[in-house]
């Protein structure tokens, strides 16, 4: 499987060594990459605190968040995190079948959380008036939220493109850094939400 | 219909300034003599292979360097358009509009466009040679960071013809950079220029921090490490932390221009006083962005000029990770005068004093390292040598800056000015010229000119002290910054003459680095240089200069510090030449970062004039990119090891 790496086929053991070593050079830049996804996230955070309650006489996070949705959501956003788990698992095992599966469950989940809030969103423009310019409030908001939501469409798309090519070229060592990397993604998405869900809907509406 | 089109055209060009049609005719006439001398010399090809898709780490640093120069020169002609203008009192060289666009453009190329990209060419040039690797951890990234910067700073420099230029200050500070105040395309054009290219720079700081973590030679620990390497090192660190916030704050600023939204508005809830803090704890690390790897390339000329090891090799690295830590608890010193109150005024006093003592200890060390020494006086030791008394009487009125009562005295007047200006020049420009000349010899196999470098060396130097001197007492006698003219009664006239005449002597001695290069390169043959032309102490110089594409065809050992200076002082034993060679793994040339990047570009054009037939193509291009690298893999080739064998022996004169 190394031929798909390099062309230079007589240098079999080189290439072996090469590739771990490459592979795992771009996990660990992942991780740095993620510490500057959390400054981002950070300081999105840090602005929607600061404006919170600057809502300019309109809606407040009270009226707005419907509980039920976003626990709906949440649920939907941790049971995608352990299916990406569980496409790991599957490919440490060699076990195609089951990585490709739980992925594309993950997929599906996490498509299914992304309907649900570009719903709540919809829901709030067009029925509540609360767009993102109608308060210092509701910029913050959408802003944070949608940050994590154009994070999570970006990692759809990233999945089906990995599973495109986890059907062509198989469990490689440069497939499997893929996959986890993805799945390193998708966690970390979790956790930001776990954040949202607690500063933004939980302390919104208590 | 055609009043249709005109109308376009006078609000799409920059019309009617004498000096901006200048300036069109001749960008115009530039692009039509680079287009005609590549068609004419069939040199599309060679363009497009060598350069534009090389992954190569040493020719992106070239091409960051080139780029940096020209953005050197173009806003040092902003700084002397201005200098004209304040030359004398009642001047109406340049309209008010005009004068806020041109400081407004000189700040942000300066210190975004002219000193990130020079210190990425060096970092690209120098690091991977000096820790003894054969390339970046991420060529292809790389690749893609310069990219960024260099189509960001294209869309940057277009609205100087095209829309028109932001004029709200290099920050942009809201409320004046909100549409209530800036209607215009020129704050958008800011906006998605710094936007782009930061992106660039975020990427270039993972870059480098994985690449000195992971990629030293062996035997080469932390402790061993070059001191430029290190400077690089604590410089990324301060990048991937305070880039993503300059991200966040363009985006909301962009947000609330675009949507309507309320971040930093007067109305609907919105808080100015959020982006200003946000800006700054951005903008104020990135001082030291820029500043840190100055002081790692003092420290590789002072230890190599005065023939001596560096002194307090510890206490310089404790040094610069204090530095880069304590310079995210300083931002609020930018703003004492703005309404924090005396504690939070107090805290940022003291934590902005406290940088002042690990850079005291840098200078101390130094200047031990001089002591005794046997110091040679070439170009870029000349440059360090002025870089001490500049940089200790800038950093001393940044002390008296940073005291928050005499602040209220001294804020936003033109003392302030003339600090910056003497740090960020006595700093950070000196330091990168230091750079440039002491690696030249690496980057192209030949010396510059020492006698032009000598004559441009003065000029600078006596240029910088008749321009910035005069405006510390300007700025005690009440001229404030951002000011278009001032009248006679004043008494500001004879200060601003000498200091115009300081800039246009800084001017005169860009003419002479320019010739120098010129001067060189016409003779280049007479100042060809072998690997070693300084006697240097790192590994950058036991490979040939210009180094061979894969750097070291043999990873050196590095078991102690200035490897190749023991060496040759025989305190450790040298490396044998090897005998055999195995193939050499490396990243294959890609179009890819040259082509997303241009499509961002084409995006944050259409977001500048809410074009969204041409943004979402365009985006959607930059998503087929990100695909397309990512379903590509071939990506990498072997050098066979004949050829290193025979690009080794040609270097060492091995007959075949």
């Amino acid at each position: 499987m190394a031929h798909a790496i390099s062309q230079a086929g007589h240098h079999h053991g080189h290439d072996h060594d090469h590739e771990h070593e490459h592979e795992s050079l771009k996990t660990f830049g992942f991780w740095i990459f993620l510490i500057t996804d959390c400054i981002l996230f950070g300081s999105l955070f840090a602005t929607y605190v600061v404006l919170h309650q600057n809502t300019n006489g309109g809606p407040t996070a009270e009226e707005l968040f419907k509980m039920p949705g976003i626990i709906a959501e949440t649920f939907i956003l941790l049971t995608s995190s352990f299916t990406s788990g569980l496409a790991v698992l599957g490919m440490h095992k060699g076990n195609m079948k089951q990585l490709i599966g739980w992925l594309i469950i993950t997929v599906l989940l996490g498509a299914s959380f992304v309907g649900l809030e570009l719903n709540e969103f919809i829901h709030m423009v067009n029925h509540e008036g609360a767009s993102i310019s109608t308060s210092a409030f509701l910029s913050a908001f959408f802003t944070l939220v949608g940050t994590h939501g154009l994070h999570v469409s970006v990692g759809l798309i990233w999945m089906i493109g990995l599973v495109i090519q986890l059907r062509r070229r198989g469990i490689t060592t440069v497939t499997k850094r893929k996959v986890a990397v993805i799945s390193l993604y998708w966690h970390f998405l979790d956790v930001v939400w776990i954040f949202v869900f607690s500063v933004v809907y939980l302390m919104g509406v208590m | 219909m055609f009043d249709k089109i005109k109308d376009f055209a006078s609000d799409f060009f920059v019309t009617g300034d004498p000096m901006i049609l200048g300036a069109q005719v001749s960008i115009g006439l530039t692009l039509v003599a680079i287009v005609f001398v590549l068609t004419f010399f069939k040199k599309w090809g060679w363009l497009w292979r060598e350069w534009l898709t090389s992954v190569d780490h040493k020719r992106i640093g070239i091409m960051y360097i080139i780029c940096s120069i020209l953005m050197l020169f173009r806003g040092g002609v902003d700084a002397l358009l201005m200098r004209v203008q304040l030359a004398m009192p009642n001047s109406e060289f340049l309209q008010p509009e005009h004068y806020n666009q041109i400081f407004t453009t000189h700040g942000v190329i300066m210190i975004l466009f002219m000193a990130m990209p020079l210190m990425f060419g060096l970092f690209n040039i120098v690091v991977p040679l000096q820790i003894g690797a054969r390339d970046v951890a991420y060529p292809f990234l790389n690749s893609l960071s310069f990219w960024m910067f260099f189509w960001g700073a294209m869309l940057f420099n277009v609205s100087f013809i095209i829309g028109g230029s932001p004029d709200a200050g290099w920050l942009s500070y809201p409320p004046l950079s909100e549409m209530s105040h800036s209607p215009g395309v020129g704050e958008d054009f800011y906006i998605w220029g710094i936007q782009i290219s930061g992106i660039g720079s975020l990427a270039t700081g993972i870059n480098f921090i994985v690449t000195i973590l992971k990629m030293r030679t062996p035997g080469m620990n932390l402790m061993k490490m070059p001191m430029f390497t290190w400077s690089v090192f604590s410089s990324c660190i301060i990048i991937i932390f305070a880039f993503p916030i300059l991200t966040v704050t363009l985006a909301l600023l962009f947000l609330d221009r675009f949507l309507g939204a309320h971040f930093f508005t007067l109305d609907g809830g919105g808080n100015p006083m959020m982006y200003i803090n946000l800006i700054w704890m951005w903008g104020h690390p990135e001082v030291y962005i820029v500043v840190l790897p100055a002081f790692g390339i003092f420290s590789e000329v002072v230890a190599t000029f005065a023939k001596k090891r560096l002194f307090g090799y510890k206490s310089m690295v404790f040094a610069m990770l204090i530095i880069s830590l304590f310079s995210f608890f300083t931002w609020a010193h930018h703003f004492f005068t703005m309404g924090s109150g005396a504690d939070v005024n107090a805290f940022f006093a003291i934590s902005t004093m406290l940088i002042a003592i690990p850079t005291g200890v840098k200078v101390f060390n130094w200047l031990f390292t001089m002591f005794r020494g046997k110091i040679q006086f070439t170009t870029p030791m000349l440059w360090t040598i002025a870089f001490i008394p500049c940089f200790i009487v800038g950093g001393m009125t940044g002390v008296l800056l940073s005291v928050a009562p005499a602040d209220f005295q001294f804020h936003n007047s033109y003392f302030l000015i003339a600090h910056f200006h003497q740090v960020l020049i006595g700093g950070v420009a000196f330091g990168y010229f230091a750079g440039l000349y002491y690696w030249w010899p690496k980057m192209f196999g030949f010396r510059l000119n020492e006698h032009l470098g000598k004559w441009a060396f003065w000029l600078w130097n006596i240029g910088f002290y008749v321009c910035f001197m005069p405006q510390y007492f300007l700025g005690l006698d009440g001229m404030t910054r951002r000011t278009y003219t001032y009248s006679w009664d004043m008494g500001w006239g004879p200060l601003n003459i000498v200091s115009t005449v300081g800039g246009f002597l800084m001017g005169l001695a860009f003419l002479f680095q320019v010739w120098q290069i010129a001067h060189s390169i016409k003779f280049f043959k007479e100042h060809k240089v072998g690997s070693d032309p300084w006697d240097g102490r790192t590994l950058e110089w036991s490979i040939p200069s210009p180094a061979p594409i894969y750097n070291f065809a043999v990873l050196p050992k590095a078991e102690v510090a200035d490897v190749v200076w023991e060496e040759k002082q025989g305190t450790v034993k040298k490396q044998p030449v090897p005998t055999t060679y195995e193939p050499i793994h490396m990243p294959k040339n890609s179009g890819i970062p040259f082509i997303m990047s241009a499509m961002w570009f084409f995006a944050g054009f259409g977001f500048v004039w809410g074009w969204m037939w041409l943004t979402i193509p365009a985006l959607i291009g930059v998503a087929i990119c990100m695909l397309a690298r990512s379903f590509s893999y071939d990506t990498d080739y072997y050098i066979p090891a004949e050829e290193v064998k025979a690009t080794e022996d040609a270097w060492r004169g091995v007959k075949v």
